[in-house]
């Protein structure tokens, strides 16, 4: 596309934190209260952490993919690395602390309803769940993840090269949408765990 | 400005191949608990991914003019998340009642997991770092 040897801003307008320091301490107090969660085994406590940490990664991920995604694709450099030091290093603390809640909370849960037992009628919908999860961590780790850190980094330069953005910006939206598919995945899984 | 364009070792690669590995040896027993199943191939998983990651370090020595300040900087931190991540897990292992040889089978995957990671992380930042 042409606009990609746009050149994207540079200088000092592009100042900006790659990791938001300010919003750490919410994330100890997201992880103070799973490990307690976990160490008191109370249902509730593990249900919220699953519940609520599933929901908004789902949602953020399904938004991210299918809405955000295109919208970033169709942007042109100047104002993908506008909207990106923006929304990027909030991505960096958000998502893992999600996904360590949601599974953390979820592996528990399942234990202590006994879901993870052979046995179980859940379970092979469980294992379902694992096998999809996997592929995700693959996916998010092994691709999404370093592409955002690339990304910010390369805008933490003085002069961002804009070839060196898009295409990580393209392999970040790709593997953004390709989560995005599979937690349609995960919710069929999920809501058929609680109706059997 | 241009892209660092030299030719690199697919230490990326490698990674992503350590970490399909590891999950898979993960799901593999967390999907036949409780009862007593062959830890076989999630030690197969286990050990082929140690070796690749000793692999990984071995390629990664091997450049020349690398940014490996950038490298390290990454790599550190990613370290630190990661061995958070992974203590975590380990916890809850061994608030489950995990014991004996699965427990070490359990904690050699989490550490091959959190060494992997911070190296995946830095090579895909520094190669894009000019030198």
């Amino acid at each position: 596309m042409a606009h990609d040897v746009v050149a994207p801003p540079s200088g000092p307008g592009v100042d900006f934190k790659i990791v938001p320091t300010k919003a750490l301490p919410a994330v100890a107090v997201v992880y103070i209260g799973l490990i307690i969660a976990v160490a008191t085994n109370r249902l509730w406590a593990l249900d919220f952490f699953h519940v609520v940490g599933g929901a908004c990664w789902t949602a953020i991920d399904l938004f991210l993919g299918f809405i955000i995604g295109p919208i970033i694709g169709r942007m042109s450099i100047p104002a993908r690395v506008e909207f990106s030091k923006r929304f990027m290093p909030k991505m960096v603390l958000l998502m893992p602390t999600l996904v360590i809640a949601t599974l953390a909370g979820g592996w528990q849960l399942a234990r202590h309803e006994g879901f993870i037992l052979a046995s179980d009628k859940h379970h092979g919908w469980v294992v379902g769940s694992m096998i999809v999860v996997g592929v995700m961590a693959v996916i998010a780790l092994g691709f999404l993840e370093p592409a955002n850190i690339a990304v910010l980094f390369e805008l933490k330069k003085e002069k961002p090269n804009g070839e060196v953005i898009a295409k990580l910006m393209k392999r970040f939206l790709y593997t953004a949408g390709l989560t995005g598919a599979m937690q349609v995945a995960t919710l069929i899984i999920m809501t058929r765990i609680a109706t059997l | 400005m241009k892209t660092t364009e030299k030719k690199l070792p697919p230490v990326s690669e490698i990674s992503v191949l350590i970490l399909a590995l590891i999950v898979t040896g993960g799901v593999y027993l967390a999907a036949h608990l409780p009862k007593h199943t062959s830890l076989t191939p999630t030690t197969i998983t286990v050990v082929v991914s140690g070796i690749l990651v000793l692999a990984n370090l071995f390629l990664l020595s091997k450049i020349a003019n690398f940014a490996w300040e950038t490298f390290f900087l990454v790599a550190k931190w990613t370290l630190l998340a990661y061995a958070i991540f992974a203590g975590a897990l380990e916890f809850i292992f061994i608030k489950d009642g995990t014991r004996g040889s699965l427990l070490v089978l359990m904690s050699a995957t989490l550490l091959i997991f959190a060494i992997n990671l911070p190296i995946h992380f830095g090579f895909t930042v520094a190669r894009y770092v000019a030198d």
